[in-house]
Order: C-alpha cells, then sequence, then structure tokens
C-alpha cells in the first residue's frame, strides 16, 4: 500500500499535461470518449486513493482500535503514514466531496434551465432565429434540443456557410456533447489537478462537431472558412488592416503551441481528417487501467493490514 | 423628468402621468395587434386618441428605440426612420436565455457556442493560417 496508494494521486497530474497533445492527436469522437471516461476514472481513483490514507490515519487513533477490537501497534508497524498525511488526506477529500456537490448543483440548474427554455421555444424547426444584434450561434439541449442562430449571422453568412454552421451544431444536440463536458467538469471539481482534461474534452466536442459539418457539408476548408469568419464577426475590432500585411510579409509557419480553441480548429480543418490512433489509445487506456489497478492493489492491502491488525490483537 | 400636479394655470387638469412601463408595454401591444412593422408615426396614430394629445411623436420614438435596446423590437429602415416589429416569443425566449447563460458563470456547462471569442493573438494567428491555406489552394 505505501507507494501504491499514492501512484493514482501522481497519474492525474501526468495526465493533465498529456491532455491538450492527446486532444490535438486524437480522432476527435475517440478522444471525447477516452479523454472524458480517463478523467472521470482518474477522478475515482485519487478519491479512492485519498479515502485510503485518510482511513488508515484513522485507523491509528488508539480509541478507534479499542473499539474496533484490533492492534493499532500492528498498523503502525506496517504502515507508517503519518497521520499528518492522513489528516490532509481527509481534508481535501471533504473539500473535492464540496465541490463536486456545487458543481453538479450548479450544471444540473443550467441544464434544466436550458430544458425548460428549449422546451418554450415551440417553433416549427429546431432552428431558432434570435433577432438583434449579437453574433451568436448555440446549442441549446433540451427535448428535443434546439439550435439557437441570431439573425446578424445569418445574414452574414452565404448558404454553403450556413449550412457549415448548422451541421457543427446539430453534431453537438444529436452526440449529447453537454454531457460529456459535464462528466470531465465534474471530475475536474473532485479533483483540480484534471482541469486541462475537461478543457481539452470541451475542444475535442467542437473538433467531433467540425468533422461532422465537414463531413456533411463535404468540404473541410469550408468549415474552417466559416468557423474563421464567425469568429471574426464575434470578436469586432481585433484586426486592423495593417495586421493583414504584416502577416503575410512574416513567416509562414503558424506556431500554434499557445493558441486558443479557435485557430487550432481552423489549422486542423485546414490539415488532412483525422486518422483513428489506436496505439495512442491503447497506451492511454493502460495507463488508466494501471491507475485502477493500483488504487485496488492499495485497498486490498489496508484491508489485509486491518485483519492482520484484529488478528494480533 | 419633472412630474408636478397639474399646471394650476392649465384651462383643463392634465391626465395623471403613466409611468414609461405602462407605455411601453401599450407601444408592445399596439405592434403585436398590427401584425405588420410600423413606424414610430404609425405607432402613435394607432394608440387611443386620448393618449395621443399628450404623447409627443418624439416621446414614442424614445420608447420604441428602448424597447429594440431590450431586445424586444425588431428594426429595420424605412425611409429616414425605422419601421419596427415586435420579436416573436420564441426569439424572445432565446435572447432571455442566452442573457441569463452569460449572467451566470457556468453557462458553459450547457451551451456550446460555435466559437469562442477571440484573443488579439488567436485572431493574428487566424488570419495567417487562412491566408497560408489560401496560398496552399
Amino acid at each position: 500500500m505505501r507507494l501504491l496508494v499514492y501512484l493514482p494521486l501522481l497519474i492525474p497530474a501526468l495526465a493533465a499535461v498529456a491532455a491538450r497533445p492527446l486532444a490535438a492527436r486524437l480522432e476527435p469522437r475517440q478522444g471525447t470518449w477516452l479523454l472524458t471516461a480517463a478523467a472521470a476514472a482518474l477522478a475515482g481513483c485519487s478519491t479512492v486513493a485519498l479515502a485510503l490514507l485518510a482511513a488508515l490515519a484513522i485507523a491509528q487513533v488508539p480509541v478507534l482500535a479499542d473499539l474496533g477490537d484490533y492492534s493499532q501497534s500492528v498498523i503502525q508497524h506496517h504502515d507508517p503514514t503519518s497521520a499528518v498525511i492522513g489528516a490532509v488526506a481527509a481534508v481535501v477529500l471533504t473539500v473535492a466531496a464540496v465541490a463536486v456537490a456545487v458543481a453538479f448543483r450548479h450544471r444540473a440548474r443550467a441544464l434544466a434551465e436550458s430544458y425548460r427554455r428549449a422546451a418554450r421555444l415551440h417553433d416549427d424547426g429546431a432552428v431558432v432565429v434570435q433577432r438583434g444584434v449579437s453574433v451568436e450561434a448555440y446549442a441549446l439541449p433540451g427535448w428535443p434540443g434546439r439550435i439557437v442562430v441570431s439573425g446578424r449571422l445569418l445574414e452574414a453568412l452565404d448558404e454553403p456557410g450556413r449550412a457549415a454552421l448548422l451541421a457543427h451544431e446539430r453534431a453537438h444536440l444529436a452526440g449529447r456533447h453537454h454531457l460529456f463536458t459535464t462528466v470531465a467538469h465534474l471530475a475536474a471539481a473532485a479533483n483540480p489537478v484534471l482541469l486541462p482534461m475537461a478543457r481539452a474534452v470541451d475542444y475535442t466536442v467542437e473538433r467531433w462537431a467540425d468533422e461532422h459539418a465537414a463531413r456533411v457539408t463535404g468540404d473541410r476548408r469550408l468549415v474552417a472558412v466559416t468557423i474563421g469568419r464567425v469568429a471574426m464577426l464575434a470578436t469586432p475590432g481585433r484586426l486592423p488592416a495593417a495586421t493583414l500585411g504584416m502577416v503575410r510579409a512574416g513567416s509562414r509557419r503558424v506556431s500554434l503551441a499557445w493558441a486558443g480553441p479557435v485557430p487550432r480548429r481552423v489549422a486542423a480543418l485546414l490539415g488532412p481528417p483525422p486518422r483513428s490512433r489506436v496505439l495512442l489509445l491503447a497506451a492511454a487506456v493502460l495507463i488508466v487501467l494501471l491507475t485502477g489497478a493500483s488504487a485496488v492493489e492499495a485497498a486490498k492491502d489496508l484491508h489485509a493490514l486491518l485483519e492482520l491488525a484484529q488478528a494480533a490483537h | 423628468m419633472q412630474q408636478g400636479p397639474g399646471h394650476p394655470l392649465a384651462e383643463h387638469p392634465e391626465p395623471p402621468r403613466r409611468p414609461s412601463g405602462s407605455l411601453e408595454a401599450e407601444v408592445l401591444a399596439v405592434l403585436r395587434a398590427a401584425r405588420t412593422k410600423l413606424t414610430p408615426g404609425q405607432v402613435r396614430e394607432r394608440l387611443d386618441a386620448r393618449q395621443r394629445g399628450e404623447l409627443a411623436y418624439s416621446t414614442v420614438v424614445t420608447i420604441m428605440s428602448r424597447l429594440h435596446d431590450k431586445g424586444l423590437l425588431a428594426r429595420e429602415r424605412a425611409g429616414r426612420g425605422f419601421a419596427y416589429t415586435p420579436v416573436d416569443d420564441a426569439s424572445l425566449a432565446a435572447g432571455q436565455m442566452s442573457r441569463a447563460l452569460d449572467g451566470g458563470a457556468d453557462h458553459d456547462a450547457v451551451l456550446t457556442r460555435f466559437v469562442s471569442g477571440l484573443s488579439g493573438r488567436d485572431a493574428r494567428l487566424l488570419r495567417q493560417l487562412l491566408d497560408a491555406g489560401e496560398g496552399g489552394g
């Protein structure tokens, strides 16, 4: 148990570092499934590990040893996890439980609100045109879900662009993408180290919808250009004409290392279609399984130790 | 705006001023009943006669542009001014939804927006990508 129990606490840090590169390389649908499942599994494993550490510390309290009829000294001898580590684990565990409860409540309310609004939009089709001056397009989860697009945005796009936009939003609704992001963000609430994974899922669901739009319209470049156009419309005053000339004169290499999601999505669409990467997928799954196995082993160790202590008493 | 009692020297007592909220509601009602776009002048004509006397044209224009700012009216150019139509309930609910969610910190929870905002650097990158893509065919 001594070292094994710390593995589920270390792996999430590794996963956090790997999340963005994985999101960029995996086929978006597979990436979404993998990252969401991994975030949930790792959050579960790290919670179990914290619980074990806390339990071990509590087991060393003399009063409890008397009550539970086991030998406290056997436990101390076999597993000198300090009371301090146990106490810290217990505090972190409590904070995590509260954080998950709060995050769950927020998400549940937002979803309920969304369903209520979507139900009220008893329009003929699934697309609701919103009047006003904003440039907006989003999928509103519901039963049925709705696509809300501002009239100004629809006017600004030509017919193929509109088709690409709507195909993208339909993919969000059909794929129930809000469930993936909800699970990933709840995992990140349980273990904040996993936040990059939740962000990666936010990104891969966009990529998933982008690739769907590219398949439907049969034109990857169209989807890329539409995303670019809408992003610029939604961000007025960002592009002085001078920038354009400057960039053209500059180097052709575009570094996406620190770029936000929009340029990365556009770059991905301008490149070749994503292939499924079985090896990468398998490696990631293996690491998550190992983490799970170490959490289970640590739990078994604790159980064995308690039995030993009981027998010795 | 001063809201005193009727001027003592006036020939007839001034009718009590309505709060602007009720005027907004009446203007909206006129537009909903009309089922076609109306200019402020046309709206003023359709408000009931008693009120027409006390309402200046400019007041109607102000009320209607305020309603437009609130997202309750849509408008388009008509001559030198605008003609207005009420925003239908479905669009209204959608507008309220995005506003309500913009107000909360957790709107990302359920709305998957087509694009997020761009930072200045992202905008430059984007331009660079699309220009390079054009060059490559």
